[in-house]
């Protein structure tokens, strides 16, 4: 029998765990158990008591043959005897028993529970451990409600021995996460945190492991901490290895300890006190600087322990991203390891460098590894660093180099990991959706995602490159030409037939001028693939092909035919069935005017945050996604979603794939068109449209809003702080329209700074008619928030709810001033502090015509001033923004550079506010 | 905090597990499986580290014996990695050069040894000294307890 235990050696266990070592089979070891078992079950419902050892022993056994995989389904009791016995030994493996194999059985917790408060009312160091120690393993609810006051007690007491100290406030922490509600803050939480000061540092890292979880969840009550954390810390980093005694880890410092004080740090802001901020930067200056030094030890447990501290610094300067200098060290530091040879470093600098990406101070300093990263991802032999160089190659992707790194990513996708493929197709479309300044990019990224990686390609992708086209009538044409060219490959990925069969179908009218793909020859293309798909794909082509009925009278018999073979309408799938009988139907009895109102092409779909981002976020788990509010970027490149969140809540209830209806049977009643996006038993959700919105910046009349059924159309004037708005609301079908009403709605802060009165309104719009409203409105202060119009009606049995963001803005009271270039020169210094500037150097959107520009200007409310400005090209101008209670004076330059396609634009006005939401509202024009 | 510790040998026997946060034994049986499995199934010189659902998996190879410890998202992977060092020390201390089957044949002690380390999902005791201290003074009261049952074994059943 090899191994002979130290100690004590159980003989019976050891035998014990020898046969069973020497079974040949699985059978002859269950075999050899279960004798076991009988025998021991004999034992414990024999008549002669047990001594305690043979009690331990057999209990063991049970333990040995529960971590061996089978059941135990007793001896739970004979474990709790043991809990009481006085011989350390034989109360060890009881607590060791119950740690392992009690859940929460209610009747033994309690016998379990008397036990432990014995043990902790002992005054017994050891049996108190034990005790604790059974509590944190265990954790239940009960055992909290139990011991949950006792423990802060014992945390605190003057006379606990230290090793008691650490497992107490480890058992406290255990249960603040299991159950937090119980756990009372009082007077021992002031206590707890000067435990930081404690000489013994086994004490100050168990205390700081509490402090962090307890400040994460109140932060207030443990604001204390950070000084403390920080004189820790301190002392810590400056010392010499040899004070911290057994503490120093291959000629480390307390590396434990430090991690847990940085990561306590991580729950507040940087220290607001000067001295305080400048003893913790010192700190981490000297954390980054001590990586540079000659390693003292050649063990990779010096370095790797010297490395975790250095991280976790990293994290706390990413956290607090306050210090350029420090975030642009901790980068270049991260640089240097993204070519280490420990593949573990290059690892953590991928991961560590995603959350730098998304700090605007670092961001720049992390894209010039790219090449670094894009020769990762090719030459890694590791899948878990691989997957790390995506997702920073995702995190520091910006308009500058979306091209390249979308590239990239593809090419990746070709020979990667099956296990990532999925996430790779997700972050491509988001960030070619994301960045496509050039929707045909968009379109061709998309298709290429779907020929190299079909498999991988989610309904939510290919759902969005739909829903894009249809929004987008600028790309529609090309993306028809191009699934169309894509749909020629003689084997396609079905995924590619549902895209194509859906663009076709709406869109196929535009490509069919070419003879090369006339109408027969885009329906033989899509029909070519009908055999190969399965029933939804199937499905969807049959939508597709009464779409082309419609949109192709020519080829009508051709598809009559088709939908009338028996393997249409014999078909063995009911929804493929119904779908023929029913296409049919239509096709042979509406007339044509009929069709073409129910299968005209699909309405626009509303603005929604992207159902691909939400899919990949739920993959991940938010905290691997840096970078996630700017991701959510919808499609008609509309960016103002700060002031939009109510619009993305309302609709997210709502998601994508119930709206695009492709898997159910379309009804071919007149509703078609208009409830294709709305649920017939509830109202329509309200999409806040604000798409025309930037529009009306430097305009004051047109229309905001249209949809199939009304048109909002608006007139305004405006007189310093006062202003009045016609709305028109235009029945655009022949039915009437009831219960109609609109409102101005404005949030709190906003009916403080403006105030809209809204003239009621005729409750019923006949069939064509137009009716008008009149708001009035008056600017009180200065505003940034937008009002908005909601409007309901009854329309054929469905309520309808809109909402439109009214394009009431800041630079709509603006009177223009003209003045003389030494009057504008003599102001401009004027207001000439810090804050009451606001540049924004920013990237042509529109075409840089010195005449729009100033007819912009000019419509966005000041005087253009000729002739102060030295360079011709640049524009000058002044005006004054009225409200109720101040004029604030305006002054600013637009500097256009047609070279770099880039505009400088300076605002200067007396009130900081008011600079911000002017350049924010103008610099979004150009 | 972490999650759980896992030992297992180059064949996927299990040999040691310790849950720091309640779990279901399904819950349990599925994790040691897949993690048994992806470990294994990694190649030498591959980082030691991976991400496994919202979860850092640290691992590491000693002998014949994989440890394999699961950490929540903002845990430190190269401290845990010394965690890792920092136990097999502590065995290694103990048993005198460890191997797998002082594991076996002594499990409980083992998994004394880990409370003494670690509790609740985060170290307790950093100081090999003290751990060891401690270890050896459990010892002792086992050496008292001796003479008292072991005249009992040997007549015993």
């Amino acid at each position: 029998m090899p191994a002979v235990s130290k100690g004590d050696g159980m003989r019976g266990l050891a035998v014990f765990i020898s046969d069973i070592r020497n079974c040949k089979s699985k059978e002859a070891e269950v075999k050899r158990i279960n004798k076991e078992l009988a025998n021991i079950r004999s034992k414990f419902k024999g008549d002669k008591a047990l001594d305690g050892y043979s009690k331990k022993k057999y209990v063991c056994k049970l333990l040995f043959i529960f971590l061996l995989g089978h059941d135990i389904d007793f001896g739970h009791m004979e474990a709790v005897n043991l809990l009481s016995s006085n011989k350390y030994t034989e109360k060890q493996i009881g607590y060791l028993f119950i740690s392992v194999l009690v859940n929460s059985n209610s009747d033994l917790i309690r016998l379990i529970n008397n036990a432990i408060r014995n043990d902790l009312a002992s005054r017994n160091p050891t049996f108190m451990n034990l005790a604790l120690h059974c509590i944190a393993n265990v954790g239940s609810r009960e055992m909290a409600e139990a011991f949950v006051s006792d423990i802060p007690r014992i945390l605190v007491a003057g006379e606990t021995m230290d090793s008691v100290k650490q497992s107490a406030a480890l058992c406290l922490l255990r249960l603040n996460r299991t159950s937090p509600d119980l756990v009372p803050m009082g007077e021992w939480t002031a206590r707890v945190v000067h435990l930081l000061n404690d000489q013994h540092l086994g004490v100050v890292t168990a205390a700081t492991s509490l402090i962090t979880t307890l400040a994460q969840k109140s932060p207030e009550d443990f604001k204390t901490s950070v000084v403390l954390a920080v004189a820790r810390l301190s002392r810590i980093v400056t010392s010499a290895a040899i004070d911290l005694q057994d503490y120093t880890y291959y000629f480390v410092a307390a590396p434990w300890l430090s991690v847990k004080l940085l990561r306590l740090l991580q729950c507040y802001p940087p220290p607001e006190d000067a001295a305080l901020r400048s003893r913790l930067t010192e700190c981490l200056e000297t954390i980054l600087n001590k990586v540079q030094e000659p390693p003292k030890s050649k063990k990779v447990q010096h370095s790797n322990a010297k490395n975790a501290v250095l991280f976790e610094a990293i994290a706390l300067i990413i956290h607090h991203d306050s210090e350029p200098n420090l975030l642009v060290r901790a980068c270049n530091q991260l640089g240097q390891f993204l070519q280490h040879r420990e593949t573990n470093l290059r690892y953590l600098a991928l991961e560590s460098m995603c959350l730098l990406a998304s700090s605007e101070f670092s961001h720049e300093a992390v894209k010039t590894h790219i090449e670094t990263v894009i020769n990762a991802l090719k030459t890694e032999r590791d899948v878990s660093v691989r997957q790390r160089a995506v997702d920073l190659l995702y995190a520091m992707c910006d308009r500058s180099n979306s091209k390249q790194i979308v590239a990239e990513m593809l090419s990746y996708l070709e020979t990667a990991d099956y296990s990532i493929r999925e996430e790779i197709v997700l972050k491509v479309a988001i960030l070619a959706e994301k960045y496509a300044v050039d929707y045909t990019w968009y379109v061709d990224t998309i298709l290429n995602l779907i020929r190299i990686a079909g498999d991988y390609v989610s309904e939510e992708v290919w759902y969005r490159v739909i829903q894009i086209v249809i929004n987008r009538d600028d790309v529609q044409g090309y993306a028809a030409k191009t699934v169309f060219e894509a749909l020629q490959a003689p084997a396609c990925h079905e995924n590619l037939v549902k895209v194509g069969g859906y663009i076709l179908g709406e869109f196929g009218n535009l490509i069919a001028g070419d003879p090369r793909s006339s109408p027969l020859v885009q329906f033989n293309l899509l029909h070519s693939k009908f055999h190969l798909c399965s029933v939804p794909t199937r499905a969807l082509l049959l939508s597709a092909y009464i779409k082309f009925i419609n949109l192709f009278p020519e080829v009508k018999g051709t598809i009559q035919d088709v939908l009338r073979s028996d393997s249409q309408l014999r078909n063995a799938d009911v929804e493929l069935q119904q779908r023929a009988v029913e296409y049919l139907r239509l096709s042979c009895i509406a007339s044509t005017d009929i069709l073409a109102t129910v299968l005209e092409e699909m309405p626009p779909f509303p603005e929604r945050e992207s159902s691909i981002l939400a899919k990949l976020k739920k993959k991940k788990g938010s905290s691997k996604l840096p970078d996630l509010d700017d991701v959510r970027r919808s499609v008609n490149g509309s960016t103002d979603h700060a002031e939009n969140t109510e619009a993305t809540e309302t609709v997210s209830a709502h998601s994508f794939t119930d709206k695009l209806n492709l898997n159910s049977t379309p009804s071919s009643g007149p509703s078609l068109l208009v409830d294709v996006f709305s649920d017939v038993s509830s109202p329509a959700a309200t999409d806040m449209s604000e798409e025309h919105f930037p529009r009306f910046v430097c305009k004051n009349n047109g229309v905001i809003y249209e949809n199939q059924l009304l048109q909002i159309g608006l007139k305004s004037e405006y007189r310093q702080n006062l202003g009045r708005m016609y709305v028109f609301y235009g029945n655009k079908t022949s039915t009437q329209f009831l219960s109609f009403s609109s409102a101005v709605t404005s949030s709190d802060i906003l009916k403080t700074q403006l105030t809209v009165h809204a003239k009621t309104v005729d409750p019923m719009i006949e069939g064509g008619a137009q009716v008008q409203q009149i708001l009035n409105i008056e600017c009180l202060s200065d505003f940034s928030d937008a009002p908005v119009l909601s409007i309901q009606f009854r329309y054929g049995g469905t309520l309808q709810n809109i909402a439109v963001k009214l394009p009431v803005m800041l630079n709509k009271f603006f009177q223009p001033t003209e003045m003389t270039s030494q009057d504008f020169f003599q102001r401009w210094k004027q207001l000439g502090a810090p804050r009451q500037e606001v540049q924004k150097i920013f990237k042509a959107q529109h075409q840089m015509d010195s005449d729009v520009a100033k007819a912009k200007l000019l419509g966005f409310g000041v005087a253009l001033l000729d002739g102060v400005d030295p360079n011709p090209a640049n524009f000058v101008g002044a005006g004054i923004v009225h409200s109720k209670t101040t004029q604030v004076g305006c002054l600013l330059r637009l500097e256009p550079n047609t070279q770099a396609q880039m505009y400088r634009l300076t605002l200067r006005t007396s009130k900081d506010s008011v600079s911000q939401r002017l350049c924010e509202l103008l610099s979004d024009q150009f | 905090m972490m999650r759980f510790l896992l030992l297992f040998s180059r064949q996927g026997k299990l040999r040691l597990q310790k849950w720091f946060t309640a779990m279901t034994d399904r819950e349990k049986k599925k994790i040691i499986r897949e993690m048994t499995t992806i470990v294994l199934a990694r190649q030498p010189r591959s980082c030691n580290f991976l991400q496994w659902k919202d979860l850092k998996i640290i691992y590491k190879r000693y002998a014949s014996l994989y440890f394999c410890l699961g950490v929540e998202n903002q845990e430190n992977e190269l401290l845990a990695l010394e965690v890792i060092h920092r136990y097999v020390e502590l065995l290694d201390k103990y048993f005198g050069n460890v191997c797998e089957l002082d594991i076996i044949f002594n499990f409980e002690k083992a998994y004394f040894i880990l409370d003494e380390f670690l509790m609740g999902g985060e170290i307790q005791e950093t100081s090999k000294q003290i751990v060891n201290r401690a270890i050896e003074s459990s010892d002792m009261l086992q050496e008292d307890d001796h003479s008292e049952w072991y005249e009992v074994e040997l007549f015993g059943p």
